[in-house]
Protein backbone atom coordinates (compact mmCIF):
# COMPACT_ATOMS: atom_id res chain seq x y z
CA UNK A 1 0.00 0.00 0.00
CA UNK A 2 2.82 2.39 0.89
CA UNK A 3 4.59 1.47 -2.35
CA UNK A 4 1.45 2.21 -4.34
CA UNK A 5 1.19 5.53 -2.53
CA UNK A 6 4.77 6.45 -3.42
CA UNK A 7 4.22 5.43 -7.02
CA UNK A 8 0.94 7.31 -7.40
CA UNK A 9 2.46 10.38 -5.81
CA UNK A 10 5.49 10.35 -8.11
CA UNK A 11 3.21 9.86 -11.07
CA UNK A 12 1.39 13.02 -9.99
CA UNK A 13 -1.93 11.30 -9.33
CA UNK A 14 -2.13 12.23 -5.64
CA UNK A 15 -2.11 15.91 -4.76
CA UNK A 16 1.24 16.40 -3.12
CA UNK A 17 0.33 19.24 -0.77
CA UNK A 18 -2.16 16.99 1.02
CA UNK A 19 -0.89 13.48 0.70
CA UNK A 20 2.87 14.09 0.61
CA UNK A 21 4.65 10.82 -0.14
CA UNK A 22 6.13 8.06 2.01
CA UNK A 23 9.77 8.81 1.22
CA UNK A 24 9.23 12.44 2.27
CA UNK A 25 7.49 11.73 5.51
CA UNK A 26 10.05 9.22 6.60
CA UNK A 27 12.61 11.98 6.10
CA UNK A 28 10.45 14.47 8.01
CA UNK A 29 10.01 11.99 10.81
CA UNK A 30 13.75 11.42 11.02
CA UNK A 31 14.34 15.19 11.17
CA UNK A 32 11.77 15.71 13.93
CA UNK A 33 13.26 12.78 15.80
CA UNK A 34 16.80 14.15 15.46
CA UNK A 35 16.01 17.70 16.62
CA UNK A 36 14.18 16.35 19.66
CA UNK A 37 10.63 17.66 19.01
CA UNK A 38 9.11 14.23 18.44
CA UNK A 39 10.61 12.64 21.58
CA UNK A 40 9.65 15.68 23.66
CA UNK A 41 6.07 15.67 22.39
CA UNK A 42 5.85 11.92 22.98
CA UNK A 43 6.92 12.36 26.59
CA UNK A 44 4.41 15.18 27.09
CA UNK A 45 1.58 13.08 25.71
CA UNK A 46 2.57 10.01 27.68
CA UNK A 47 2.91 11.99 30.91
CA UNK A 48 -0.61 13.41 30.53
CA UNK A 49 -2.03 9.99 29.66
CA UNK A 50 -0.32 8.29 32.60
CA UNK A 51 -1.43 11.01 35.04
CA UNK A 52 -5.03 10.76 33.81
CA UNK A 53 -4.94 6.98 33.98
CA UNK A 54 -3.51 7.04 37.51
CA UNK A 55 -6.23 9.37 38.77
CA UNK A 56 -8.90 7.27 37.08
CA UNK A 57 -7.53 4.03 38.54
CA UNK A 58 -7.38 5.40 42.09
CA UNK A 59 -10.87 6.89 41.96
CA UNK A 60 -12.36 4.08 39.90
CA UNK A 61 -11.02 1.26 42.05
CA UNK A 62 -11.99 3.02 45.30
CA UNK A 63 -15.54 3.76 44.12
CA UNK A 64 -15.84 0.39 42.44
CA UNK A 65 -14.80 -1.49 45.59
CA UNK A 66 -17.38 0.40 47.67
CA UNK A 67 -20.18 -0.18 45.17
CA UNK A 68 -19.14 -3.75 44.47
CA UNK A 69 -19.35 -4.75 48.11
CA UNK A 70 -22.73 -3.21 48.78
CA UNK A 71 -25.76 -3.91 46.59
CA UNK A 72 -27.92 -1.11 48.06
CA UNK A 73 -25.13 1.40 47.53
CA UNK A 74 -24.71 0.29 43.93
CA UNK A 75 -28.44 0.55 43.28
CA UNK A 76 -28.42 4.02 44.75
CA UNK A 77 -25.48 5.12 42.61
CA UNK A 78 -26.85 3.65 39.38
CA UNK A 79 -28.95 6.64 38.21
CA UNK A 80 -26.05 9.03 38.86
CA UNK A 81 -23.71 6.76 36.88
CA UNK A 82 -26.27 6.42 34.09
CA UNK A 83 -26.63 10.19 33.94
CA UNK A 84 -22.90 10.93 33.75
CA UNK A 85 -21.58 8.05 31.66
CA UNK A 86 -23.06 8.96 28.27
CA UNK A 87 -21.27 12.32 28.34
CA UNK A 88 -18.65 12.10 25.59
CA UNK A 89 -15.20 12.85 26.99
CA UNK A 90 -14.39 15.62 24.52
CA UNK A 91 -17.42 17.52 25.79
CA UNK A 92 -15.30 18.25 28.86
CA UNK A 93 -12.50 19.86 26.85
CA UNK A 94 -13.93 23.40 27.00
CA UNK A 95 -14.50 23.08 30.74
CA UNK A 96 -11.03 21.62 31.32
CA UNK A 97 -9.60 24.50 29.30
CA UNK A 98 -11.26 26.99 31.64
CA UNK A 99 -10.16 25.18 34.78
CA UNK A 100 -6.63 24.13 33.90
CA UNK A 101 -5.71 26.37 30.98
CA UNK A 102 -3.07 25.08 28.60
CA UNK A 103 -1.41 22.50 30.80
CA UNK A 104 -0.91 18.84 31.46
CA UNK A 105 -3.93 19.00 33.80
CA UNK A 106 -6.28 19.78 30.93
CA UNK A 107 -5.43 16.63 28.96
CA UNK A 108 -5.04 14.52 32.09
CA UNK A 109 -8.41 15.51 33.58
CA UNK A 110 -10.32 14.71 30.40
CA UNK A 111 -8.59 11.36 30.00
CA UNK A 112 -9.18 10.63 33.69
CA UNK A 113 -12.92 11.12 33.11
CA UNK A 114 -12.85 8.83 30.07
CA UNK A 115 -10.82 6.14 31.85
CA UNK A 116 -12.85 6.27 35.05
CA UNK A 117 -15.84 4.36 33.60
CA UNK A 118 -14.17 1.17 32.38
CA UNK A 119 -12.15 0.96 35.61
CA UNK A 120 -15.25 1.55 37.74
CA UNK A 121 -17.45 -0.97 35.94
CA UNK A 122 -14.79 -3.67 35.84
CA UNK A 123 -13.94 -3.14 39.51
CA UNK A 124 -17.59 -3.43 40.54
CA UNK A 125 -18.01 -6.73 38.75
CA UNK A 126 -14.59 -8.06 39.81
CA UNK A 127 -15.21 -7.25 43.47
CA UNK A 128 -18.67 -8.73 43.24
CA UNK A 129 -17.14 -11.89 41.83
CA UNK A 130 -14.89 -12.40 44.85
CA UNK A 131 -15.73 -15.60 46.65
CA UNK A 132 -18.28 -14.62 49.34
CA UNK A 133 -16.77 -17.21 51.68
CA UNK A 134 -13.49 -15.27 51.62
CA UNK A 135 -15.32 -12.12 52.67
CA UNK A 136 -17.17 -14.03 55.36
CA UNK A 137 -13.90 -15.36 56.75
CA UNK A 138 -12.57 -11.80 56.85
CA UNK A 139 -15.67 -10.66 58.72
CA UNK A 140 -15.44 -13.56 61.16
CA UNK A 141 -11.85 -12.68 61.90
CA UNK A 142 -13.09 -9.27 62.94
CA UNK A 143 -11.48 -7.13 60.28
CA UNK A 144 -12.99 -3.70 59.70
CA UNK A 145 -14.53 -2.62 56.43
CA UNK A 146 -11.47 -0.75 55.13
CA UNK A 147 -9.26 -3.66 56.02
CA UNK A 148 -11.57 -6.14 54.34
CA UNK A 149 -11.55 -4.13 51.14
CA UNK A 150 -7.80 -3.50 51.02
CA UNK A 151 -6.51 -6.85 52.21
CA UNK A 152 -9.14 -9.25 50.92
CA UNK A 153 -11.43 -7.97 48.21
CA UNK A 154 -8.97 -5.99 46.09
CA UNK A 155 -6.18 -8.60 45.86
CA UNK A 156 -8.73 -11.25 44.96
CA UNK A 157 -10.27 -8.99 42.33
CA UNK A 158 -6.93 -7.79 40.94
CA UNK A 159 -6.84 -9.92 37.76
CA UNK A 160 -10.25 -8.63 36.73
CA UNK A 161 -9.33 -5.05 37.54
CA UNK A 162 -6.16 -5.37 35.45
CA UNK A 163 -8.28 -6.04 32.38
CA UNK A 164 -10.15 -2.77 32.94
CA UNK A 165 -6.90 -0.88 33.50
CA UNK A 166 -5.53 -2.17 30.20
CA UNK A 167 -8.64 -1.02 28.34
CA UNK A 168 -8.40 2.31 30.13
CA UNK A 169 -4.72 2.72 29.20
CA UNK A 170 -5.63 2.54 25.53
CA UNK A 171 -8.38 5.09 26.07
CA UNK A 172 -6.03 7.38 28.00
CA UNK A 173 -3.57 7.79 25.15
CA UNK A 174 -6.31 8.27 22.54
CA UNK A 175 -8.16 10.86 24.61
CA UNK A 176 -4.95 12.70 25.48
CA UNK A 177 -4.00 13.03 21.84
CA UNK A 178 -7.54 14.11 20.99
CA UNK A 179 -7.49 16.91 23.57
CA UNK A 180 -4.12 18.05 22.25
CA UNK A 181 -5.42 18.17 18.69
CA UNK A 182 -8.52 20.06 19.76
CA UNK A 183 -6.88 22.68 21.90
CA UNK A 184 -3.94 22.05 24.18
CA UNK A 185 -0.62 23.33 22.83
CA UNK A 186 1.53 20.41 23.95
CA UNK A 187 2.22 16.84 22.98
CA UNK A 188 1.94 14.78 19.80
CA UNK A 189 -1.61 15.86 18.98
CA UNK A 190 -0.66 19.51 18.96
CA UNK A 191 2.42 18.75 16.88
CA UNK A 192 0.14 17.21 14.27
CA UNK A 193 -2.48 19.92 14.39
CA UNK A 194 0.06 22.71 14.00
CA UNK A 195 1.86 20.86 11.21
CA UNK A 196 -1.47 20.54 9.40
CA UNK A 197 -2.20 24.22 9.85
CA UNK A 198 1.18 25.18 8.43
CA UNK A 199 0.63 22.73 5.56
CA UNK A 200 3.60 20.52 6.44
CA UNK A 201 1.94 17.40 5.13
CA UNK A 202 5.07 15.27 5.46
CA UNK A 203 5.33 16.05 9.18
CA UNK A 204 1.61 15.31 9.75
CA UNK A 205 1.91 11.86 8.21
CA UNK A 206 5.21 11.20 9.98
CA UNK A 207 3.63 12.02 13.35
CA UNK A 208 0.61 9.87 12.54
CA UNK A 209 2.88 6.92 11.77
CA UNK A 210 4.83 7.58 14.95
CA UNK A 211 1.61 7.63 17.00
CA UNK A 212 0.72 4.30 15.44
CA UNK A 213 4.11 2.88 16.48
CA UNK A 214 3.82 4.26 20.02
CA UNK A 215 0.33 2.84 20.38
CA UNK A 216 1.48 -0.53 19.11
CA UNK A 217 4.46 -0.59 21.49
CA UNK A 218 2.28 0.42 24.45
CA UNK A 219 -0.23 -2.27 23.70
CA UNK A 220 2.43 -4.95 23.53
CA UNK A 221 4.18 -3.64 26.63
CA UNK A 222 0.94 -3.74 28.62
CA UNK A 223 0.19 -7.22 27.34
CA UNK A 224 3.57 -8.44 28.54
CA UNK A 225 3.12 -6.72 31.90
CA UNK A 226 -0.28 -8.28 32.38
CA UNK A 227 1.04 -11.75 31.57
CA UNK A 228 3.80 -11.30 34.14
CA UNK A 229 1.37 -9.98 36.68
CA UNK A 230 -0.96 -12.92 36.15
CA UNK A 231 1.91 -15.38 36.43
CA UNK A 232 2.66 -13.89 39.82
CA UNK A 233 -0.94 -14.40 40.85
CA UNK A 234 -0.95 -17.97 39.59
CA UNK A 235 2.30 -18.62 41.41
CA UNK A 236 0.96 -17.60 44.80
CA UNK B 1 -45.33 0.95 44.33
CA UNK B 2 -42.60 -1.57 44.90
CA UNK B 3 -40.77 -0.41 41.80
CA UNK B 4 -41.01 3.13 43.10
CA UNK B 5 -39.58 2.13 46.46
CA UNK B 6 -36.68 0.35 44.83
CA UNK B 7 -35.85 3.34 42.67
CA UNK B 8 -36.09 5.74 45.58
CA UNK B 9 -32.49 5.57 46.91
CA UNK B 10 -31.12 6.09 43.41
CA UNK B 11 -33.27 9.12 42.76
CA UNK B 12 -32.44 10.44 46.21
CA UNK B 13 -28.71 10.21 45.52
CA UNK B 14 -29.08 11.89 42.15
CA UNK B 15 -31.06 14.67 43.83
CA UNK B 16 -28.42 14.90 46.56
CA UNK B 17 -25.70 15.27 43.94
CA UNK B 18 -27.68 18.07 42.29
CA UNK B 19 -28.32 19.75 45.63
CA UNK B 20 -24.65 19.44 46.55
CA UNK B 21 -23.70 20.98 43.23
CA UNK B 22 -26.11 23.85 43.80
CA UNK B 23 -24.91 24.42 47.36
CA UNK B 24 -21.24 24.28 46.34
CA UNK B 25 -21.91 26.90 43.70
CA UNK B 26 -23.88 29.14 46.06
CA UNK B 27 -21.31 29.22 48.82
CA UNK B 28 -18.65 29.62 46.11
CA UNK B 29 -16.78 26.54 47.27
CA UNK B 30 -14.94 26.51 43.97
CA UNK B 31 -14.15 29.38 41.66
CA UNK B 32 -17.55 30.57 40.35
CA UNK B 33 -15.82 31.62 37.14
CA UNK B 34 -15.91 28.06 35.90
CA UNK B 35 -18.44 26.54 38.25
CA UNK B 36 -22.03 27.67 37.69
CA UNK B 37 -24.82 26.14 39.73
CA UNK B 38 -27.43 23.86 38.22
CA UNK B 39 -29.94 26.74 38.23
CA UNK B 40 -27.82 28.86 35.90
CA UNK B 41 -27.10 25.85 33.70
CA UNK B 42 -30.80 25.03 33.45
CA UNK B 43 -31.47 28.71 32.74
CA UNK B 44 -29.09 28.66 29.78
CA UNK B 45 -30.67 25.43 28.51
CA UNK B 46 -34.16 26.90 28.75
CA UNK B 47 -32.99 30.03 26.94
CA UNK B 48 -31.44 27.93 24.17
CA UNK B 49 -34.65 26.00 23.70
CA UNK B 50 -36.84 29.12 23.88
CA UNK B 51 -34.84 31.14 21.37
CA UNK B 52 -34.29 28.13 19.11
CA UNK B 53 -30.54 28.74 19.25
CA UNK B 54 -29.91 25.11 20.08
CA UNK B 55 -31.62 23.37 17.18
CA UNK B 56 -29.37 24.30 14.29
CA UNK B 57 -26.07 23.21 15.91
CA UNK B 58 -27.74 20.15 17.38
CA UNK B 59 -29.10 19.10 13.96
CA UNK B 60 -25.71 19.59 12.31
CA UNK B 61 -23.91 17.58 14.97
CA UNK B 62 -26.47 14.77 14.82
CA UNK B 63 -26.43 14.62 11.02
CA UNK B 64 -22.62 14.43 10.82
CA UNK B 65 -22.59 11.79 13.47
CA UNK B 66 -25.19 9.60 11.77
CA UNK B 67 -23.70 10.26 8.33
CA UNK B 68 -20.30 8.89 9.29
CA UNK B 69 -21.88 6.06 11.24
CA UNK B 70 -24.04 4.97 8.27
CA UNK B 71 -21.07 5.05 5.88
CA UNK B 72 -19.14 2.90 8.36
CA UNK B 73 -22.10 0.52 8.66
CA UNK B 74 -22.30 -0.01 4.88
CA UNK B 75 -18.56 -0.16 4.21
CA UNK B 76 -17.88 -2.27 7.29
CA UNK B 77 -20.59 -4.80 6.43
CA UNK B 78 -19.50 -5.07 2.80
CA UNK B 79 -15.80 -5.33 3.60
CA UNK B 80 -16.52 -7.75 6.44
CA UNK B 81 -18.50 -10.00 4.09
CA UNK B 82 -15.68 -9.88 1.54
CA UNK B 83 -12.95 -10.64 4.07
CA UNK B 84 -14.95 -13.44 5.67
CA UNK B 85 -15.93 -15.17 2.45
CA UNK B 86 -12.91 -14.81 0.22
CA UNK B 87 -9.39 -15.85 1.03
CA UNK B 88 -8.02 -13.47 -1.56
CA UNK B 89 -9.83 -10.45 -0.13
CA UNK B 90 -8.61 -11.47 3.30
CA UNK B 91 -4.99 -11.61 2.12
CA UNK B 92 -5.39 -8.30 0.30
CA UNK B 93 -7.17 -6.26 2.97
CA UNK B 94 -6.16 -7.55 6.36
CA UNK B 95 -2.53 -6.28 6.47
CA UNK B 96 -3.74 -2.74 5.75
CA UNK B 97 -6.52 -3.11 8.27
CA UNK B 98 -4.13 -4.39 10.92
CA UNK B 99 -1.94 -1.37 10.35
CA UNK B 100 -4.74 1.23 10.33
CA UNK B 101 -6.89 -0.14 13.12
CA UNK B 102 -4.74 0.79 16.15
CA UNK B 103 -4.47 4.42 15.02
CA UNK B 104 -6.63 6.66 17.20
CA UNK B 105 -9.39 7.99 14.95
CA UNK B 106 -8.96 11.51 16.25
CA UNK B 107 -5.33 11.41 15.10
CA UNK B 108 -6.73 11.11 11.57
CA UNK B 109 -8.19 14.61 11.92
CA UNK B 110 -5.08 16.66 10.94
CA UNK B 111 -4.27 14.58 7.85
CA UNK B 112 -7.95 14.60 6.91
CA UNK B 113 -7.96 18.39 7.15
CA UNK B 114 -5.00 18.48 4.77
CA UNK B 115 -6.59 16.16 2.25
CA UNK B 116 -10.29 17.06 2.50
CA UNK B 117 -10.21 20.58 3.91
CA UNK B 118 -12.27 21.86 6.82
CA UNK B 119 -15.76 20.86 5.88
CA UNK B 120 -18.54 18.41 6.53
CA UNK B 121 -16.91 15.87 4.19
CA UNK B 122 -13.82 15.80 6.38
CA UNK B 123 -15.82 15.34 9.57
CA UNK B 124 -18.02 12.60 8.13
CA UNK B 125 -14.96 10.82 6.70
CA UNK B 126 -13.11 10.78 10.03
CA UNK B 127 -16.25 9.70 11.89
CA UNK B 128 -16.67 6.88 9.39
CA UNK B 129 -13.03 5.87 9.85
CA UNK B 130 -13.45 5.72 13.62
CA UNK B 131 -16.74 3.81 13.42
CA UNK B 132 -15.51 1.36 10.82
CA UNK B 133 -13.43 -0.95 13.00
CA UNK B 134 -16.00 -2.22 15.50
CA UNK B 135 -18.46 -2.82 12.63
CA UNK B 136 -15.84 -4.51 10.47
CA UNK B 137 -14.70 -6.85 13.23
CA UNK B 138 -18.29 -7.67 14.10
CA UNK B 139 -19.14 -8.30 10.46
CA UNK B 140 -16.14 -10.57 9.87
CA UNK B 141 -17.01 -12.60 12.93
CA UNK B 142 -20.70 -12.67 12.04
CA UNK B 143 -20.22 -13.78 8.45
CA UNK B 144 -17.71 -16.45 9.47
CA UNK B 145 -19.97 -18.00 12.05
CA UNK B 146 -22.81 -18.90 9.68
CA UNK B 147 -24.55 -21.98 10.99
CA UNK B 148 -23.09 -24.88 8.95
CA UNK B 149 -26.55 -26.42 8.62
CA UNK B 150 -27.80 -23.22 6.98
CA UNK B 151 -24.78 -23.28 4.65
CA UNK B 152 -25.75 -26.84 3.71
CA UNK B 153 -29.30 -25.74 3.02
CA UNK B 154 -28.04 -22.96 0.74
CA UNK B 155 -25.78 -25.44 -1.06
CA UNK B 156 -28.61 -27.90 -1.52
CA UNK B 157 -30.91 -25.22 -2.88
CA UNK B 158 -28.15 -24.09 -5.21
CA UNK B 159 -28.17 -20.54 -3.88
CA UNK B 160 -24.86 -18.77 -4.43
CA UNK B 161 -23.36 -15.33 -4.68
CA UNK B 162 -25.41 -12.28 -3.90
CA UNK B 163 -28.65 -14.07 -3.04
CA UNK B 164 -26.84 -16.31 -0.62
CA UNK B 165 -25.07 -13.40 1.04
CA UNK B 166 -28.29 -11.43 1.46
CA UNK B 167 -30.65 -14.24 2.43
CA UNK B 168 -28.44 -16.51 4.47
CA UNK B 169 -25.24 -14.86 5.66
CA UNK B 170 -26.47 -11.35 6.38
CA UNK B 171 -29.29 -12.27 8.76
CA UNK B 172 -26.91 -14.55 10.61
CA UNK B 173 -24.30 -11.83 10.83
CA UNK B 174 -26.66 -9.02 11.90
CA UNK B 175 -26.39 -9.56 15.66
CA UNK B 176 -22.60 -9.28 15.50
CA UNK B 177 -22.78 -6.29 13.18
CA UNK B 178 -25.15 -4.56 15.57
CA UNK B 179 -22.86 -5.19 18.50
CA UNK B 180 -20.22 -3.27 16.53
CA UNK B 181 -22.67 -0.54 15.56
CA UNK B 182 -23.60 0.07 19.19
CA UNK B 183 -19.95 0.62 20.08
CA UNK B 184 -19.57 2.83 17.02
CA UNK B 185 -22.35 5.25 17.84
CA UNK B 186 -20.52 6.42 20.98
CA UNK B 187 -17.31 6.78 18.98
CA UNK B 188 -19.22 8.77 16.34
CA UNK B 189 -20.36 11.35 18.88
CA UNK B 190 -16.89 11.83 20.35
CA UNK B 191 -15.21 12.26 16.99
CA UNK B 192 -17.91 14.56 15.66
CA UNK B 193 -17.53 16.89 18.64
CA UNK B 194 -13.73 16.80 18.48
CA UNK B 195 -13.79 17.50 14.74
CA UNK B 196 -16.16 20.45 15.22
CA UNK B 197 -13.86 21.90 17.84
CA UNK B 198 -10.82 21.51 15.60
CA UNK B 199 -12.35 22.78 12.38
CA UNK B 200 -14.61 25.51 13.81
CA UNK B 201 -17.65 24.10 12.00
CA UNK B 202 -20.96 25.20 13.47
CA UNK B 203 -22.20 22.53 15.84
CA UNK B 204 -22.58 21.76 19.53
CA UNK B 205 -18.82 21.13 19.92
CA UNK B 206 -17.87 24.46 18.41
CA UNK B 207 -20.58 26.27 20.37
CA UNK B 208 -18.99 25.00 23.59
CA UNK B 209 -15.47 25.92 22.54
CA UNK B 210 -16.61 29.48 21.82
CA UNK B 211 -18.31 29.59 25.22
CA UNK B 212 -15.06 28.44 26.82
CA UNK B 213 -13.06 31.18 25.09
CA UNK B 214 -15.43 33.84 26.39
CA UNK B 215 -15.59 32.28 29.88
CA UNK B 216 -19.33 31.54 29.73
CA UNK B 217 -19.16 28.56 32.01
CA UNK B 218 -22.93 28.05 32.30
CA UNK B 219 -23.02 27.60 28.51
CA UNK B 220 -20.31 24.95 28.76
CA UNK B 221 -22.22 23.02 31.40
CA UNK B 222 -25.39 23.30 29.32
CA UNK B 223 -23.46 21.99 26.31
CA UNK B 224 -22.12 19.07 28.34
CA UNK B 225 -25.68 18.26 29.37
CA UNK B 226 -26.90 18.44 25.77
CA UNK B 227 -24.13 16.11 24.59
CA UNK B 228 -24.83 13.74 27.47
CA UNK B 229 -28.49 13.57 26.46
CA UNK B 230 -27.51 13.16 22.81
CA UNK B 231 -25.17 10.30 23.75
CA UNK B 232 -27.88 8.65 25.79
CA UNK B 233 -30.56 9.12 23.12
CA UNK B 234 -28.45 7.82 20.23
CA UNK B 235 -27.46 4.80 22.29
CA UNK B 236 -31.10 4.08 23.11
CA UNK B 237 -32.11 4.59 19.47
CA UNK B 238 -29.49 2.10 18.27
CA UNK B 239 -30.65 -0.37 20.85
CA UNK B 240 -34.29 0.08 19.79
CA UNK B 241 -33.38 -0.36 16.12
CA UNK B 242 -31.48 -3.51 16.97
CA UNK B 243 -34.39 -4.94 18.95
CA UNK B 244 -36.74 -4.19 16.09
CA UNK B 245 -34.58 -5.58 13.32
CA UNK B 246 -33.66 -8.66 15.30
CA UNK B 247 -37.14 -9.38 16.57
CA UNK B 248 -37.21 -12.66 14.65
CA UNK B 249 -34.26 -13.92 16.61
CA UNK B 250 -35.16 -16.16 19.53
CA UNK B 251 -34.12 -14.60 22.78
CA UNK B 252 -30.64 -15.82 23.60
CA UNK B 253 -29.04 -15.86 26.98
CA UNK B 254 -26.07 -13.63 27.38
CA UNK B 255 -26.25 -11.66 24.16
Amino acid sequence: MLLAWEGLSRAGLLAEDGFSRPSRFVAAGARAMADGTLPRQTLESLAAAVLGLAVAVVLGVATGALLGLSRPLERAAQPTIDALRPIPSVALVPLALLVFGFSIGMSASVSAFACFWPVLLVTISAVRGVDPRLMEVARMLGFGRAHRILKFALPAAAPGIMVGVRVAAGIAIVVTITTEIVGNPRGLGYGMAIAAQSLQADLVWATLLWIGCVGWALNHGLNALERRGLRWMAGR
Amino acid sequence: MKVLLRALPGIALLAAVLAGWSLAAQVKLVNPLWFPGPERTAGVLAEWVRSGELWDPLCRTTLRMFGGWLVAALVGTAAGAAIASSRRAHALLSPSAEFLRPLPASAMLPPAVLVLGMGDTMIVAVVAFGCLWPVLLGAIHGFRSLDPRLADVADTLGIHGMARALKFSLPGALPDIFAGLRVSISIALIITVAAEMLSSQAGVGYMMLVASRSFRSADIFAGIAVLGVLGFATNAATQALENRLLRWRPAQAGT
